[in-house]
């Protein structure tokens, strides 16, 4: 080698070197945080929680911290690497949100989280909905995980501009009156397949959506009863939601797009779909997804049965977080009134403190992108009856599983009569 | 002996050791440990949140063996593995023969093979998976004006592994080529002279020629090749999207064996049972190894 081949070498080989330390330090700690006075809270969510003015408002009220926020897109990619971390009780962040289906998955593992009980749960509680308050606490009742922030609620999202065009009313009130059950959802779907004369236009996005959503108006349980015990084959819920979903497939009206997919992100861009089942923060996605051009063709219902809910989350601080006082005060403050509050304003998400219900704030609110639907009486109405489902620890790969087959036999590679039997076999493997 | 020499005598019996510990020492802690590690855990009743759950035995082993989902995520592990690897491994070869040619700007064209490679898998996953969309997606449009039905490339098997081959070809074939071409540039010329003036074809000279003197080559293009294919994770994952992507399709059928190990680890939870998967898939790509020396073996080498 000569001399400037050694140079052009021992540069390449220190920038390998740069590269790899600043992959493994990507994950690391900061270094200052402990000992001096600046700390970095790192906040890993799924999805848009719409913090960015709260955090500035807690970083403003606590100098020297400062937030940095992780806000992962993909559900199931969320919770594989959160439940990586938890096991692993490292890197998981100071503060982490947990989501609905996976509260009782992640209280398998309540000692890898701050108890909240050792930190005025007791006091904060009884403020919450009674379902949010007892979801994040251990069956003996002595660990709390994760302080509530949303609820799902459910209404039902619809585009006036194709239901015009389709030949049925448009205003909401209206609209709620079509569909008082899910079979009049049906029934309103096919007037609407003939109505609009369009095989692009379905009249919902997915069968597993209006499945999800019926399966949790339908009781207080689903797949597994409080004993952990798989009940698919025993509780007439899931059958009932399953069989309302077939008919849905058997009549055409779903556009068979998977949800959360780029197939169904361009459904709605491409407006291939007429209504979706419709939490608080599905509003949010919505809105992002569309974008600007839909503003007022979107309106929002009540919901066919009658309230639900669907998704949720709790925020909550694992063990291996080096800054867990300041991580406290920070979901605290996120779920606080006032927190709870700010997320509704940016992102919709459904406060699940109800004295936040009769506030003039939520009360009145209209969202213009909907036609200025009522949002706050929309989705507060439900919500407030809200019945606690029981989601067993197995519960994610149990409705994955149900999803797998609700979908092979809405794209046609399974008949409706094996798809049932599919699916309880898929469970009972599951759920092992 | 002074002191001194014996110091050099020591130093030189042990340096070599001290020279090749640091590769030792690292695979010990990344290799061997977890390796062993695996297996112990493979022999335990162990879910990922609630720890430990008690020894079992073999017991995983023997539901892995009757497991059905394990057999569909081999098949399409297996089955998408030879769709990308043959097709890819002869396309290496001829596309070395061509950049070994005289080429107008030689190195931009070297190079330009590898680009595919550097670009990051996660935007190639996107990219072919809006490419092979079914509503959307540029192919079915193409197929489109061919009179073709769109085809759901996601929903059948078929489709699906060919879509992942493609995928895997387009970031591996121009690796390999390079290193192909590298060891051709080592074939000596006069081989091909003598084989010129013998009359032979150009056909010939590669069979004869080329193809003997690249034997060690193939050997290691093709088991390098082999590990990643049985490994295969990231394509498939990212061919498909949505909230469980994991599981490889509605039926599963692009679900490969690594994917269902984190399938079963994080969905599922069952740390044994993934162990045990990933044990078993570590003997089968040892198999494959071995299947591949001695089917290269075949080839005849030049003397």
């Amino acid at each position: 080698m000569n001399r400037t081949q050694r140079i052009a070498a021992a540069a390449a080989s220190a920038l390998v070197v740069g590269v790899l330390a600043a992959g493994c330090g990507g994950s690391g700690s900061d270094s200052e945080g402990s000992g001096g006075k600046d700390v970095t809270l790192r906040v890993n969510l799924f999805g848009q929680f719409g913090y960015k003015d709260l955090y500035k408002q807690f970083e403003a009220d606590h100098p020297g911290v400062k937030i940095v926020e992780t806000a992962e897109g993909d559900l199931g990619k969320y919770n594989t690497k959160l439940s990586q971390q938890i096991a692993a009780n490292a890197s998981a962040g100071d503060v982490v949100a947990i989501e609905e289906g996976q509260t009782v998955n992640f209280l398998q593992a309540a000692d890898k989280f701050v108890n909240l009980q050792d930190h005025g749960y007791d006091k904060l509680k009884d403020a919450y909905l009674p379902y949010v308050a007892n979801a994040t606490t251990s069956a003996d009742g002595k660990t709390t995980i994760g302080l509530g922030t949303d609820v799902g609620g459910l209404a039902m999202c619809y585009r006036r501009d194709l239901f015009e065009k389709a030949g049925l009313p448009t205003d909401r009130d209206e609209v709620a009156k079509l569909w008082p059950t899910w079979d009049d959802f049906i029934a309103t779907g096919e007037k609407f397949t003939t109505g609009i004369k369009d095989d692009k236009i379905h009249f919902i996005d997915a069968a597993t959506n209006v499945y999800n959503s019926i399966l949790m108006q339908g009781g207080d349980e689903t797949y597994f009863d409080r004993d952990n015990k798989l009940v698919v084959d025993s509780n007439p819920a899931v059958k009932n939601a399953w069989d309302l979903a077939n008919k849905m497939i058997d009549a055409k009206l779903t556009a068979k797009v998977q949800a959360f997919t780029k197939e169904w992100n361009a459904g709605f861009k491409n407006g291939s779909f007429a209504t979706i089942a419709c939490p608080a923060w599905m509003t949010g996605y919505i809105k992002g997804q569309a974008g600007d051009n839909f503003t007022g063709k979107w309106d929002i219902a009540t919901v066919p049965g009658g309230g639900g809910n669907w998704g949720g989350s709790w925020l909550a601080v694992p063990k291996s977080s080096k800054h867990q006082k300041e991580a406290l005060e920070l979901i605290k403050f996120l779920a606080s009134e006032e927190g709870q509050m700010g997320a509704f304003k940016s992102e919709g998400r459904l406060p699940s403190l109800p004295a936040l219900y009769d506030t003039p704030e939520l009360k009145d609110a209209k969202n213009p992108y909907f036609n200025n639907a009522p949002i706050g009486q929309l989705f507060v109405a439900g919500a407030r009856n809200l019945k606690p489902v029981y989601l067993g620890a197995k519960n994610v790969p149990v409705r994955d599983a149900f999803e797998n087959v609700l979908r092979s036999v809405e794209s046609g590679d399974r008949s409706e009569s094996k798809g049932w039997p599919a699916a309880v076999k898929a469970a009972e493997k599951a759920a092992k | 002996m002074r002191i001194r020499d014996r110091f050099a005598k020591t130093e030189a019996r042990v340096a070599p050791y001290a020279f090749v510990s640091p590769f030792f020492i690292v695979f010990a802690i990344f290799g061997l440990f977890p390796l062993l590690y695996t297996a112990w855990v493979s022999l335990h009743d162990w879910s990922l949140l609630a720890g430990d759950q008690g020894y079992v035995g073999f017991a995983n082993y023997r539901e892995l063996f009757h497991d059905s989902d394990f057999w569909r995520a081999l098949t399409n592990t297996v089955g998408i593995f030879l769709l990308a690897t043959i097709p890819q491994l002869i396309l290496a070869t001829v596309l070395a023969q061509v950049l070994n040619a005289r080429l107008r700007a030689r190195t931009f064209w070297r190079m330009g093979v590898l680009l595919p490679n550097v670009t990051s898998v996660a935007a190639v996953g996107i990219i072919f998976g809006l490419i092979f969309s079914r509503d959307y997606g540029v192919v079915n449009w193409g197929l489109g004006h061919l009179g073709v039905n769109p085809i759901d490339w996601q929903g059948h098997r078929w489709s699906s592994w060919i879509a992942i081959s493609v995928m895997v070809d387009w970031r591996w074939t121009g690796y390999n080529a390079l290193i192909l071409l590298a060891s051709l540039q080592s074939v000596p010329k006069e081989l091909y002279e003598a084989a010129r003036i013998d009359g032979a074809s150009a056909w010939r000279q590669f069979w004869s020629i080329t193809v003997p003197m690249l034997r060690p080559t193939i050997i290691f293009v093709s088991i390098v090749a082999t590990i990643g294919g049985i490994q295969l994770f990231t394509e498939p994952l990212l061919f498909g999207s949505g909230v469980n992507a994991i599981s490889g399709g509605n039926s599963s059928q692009y679900q490969t064996v690594a994917m269902y190990l984190v399938q079963q680890a994080f969905t599922g939870q069952r740390f044994g049972y993934a162990s045990t998967v990933a044990w078993v898939l570590f003997l089968i790509i040892a198999v494959f190894a071995v299947i591949n020396v001695a089917l290269l073996r075949r080839i005849k080498s030049v003397e």
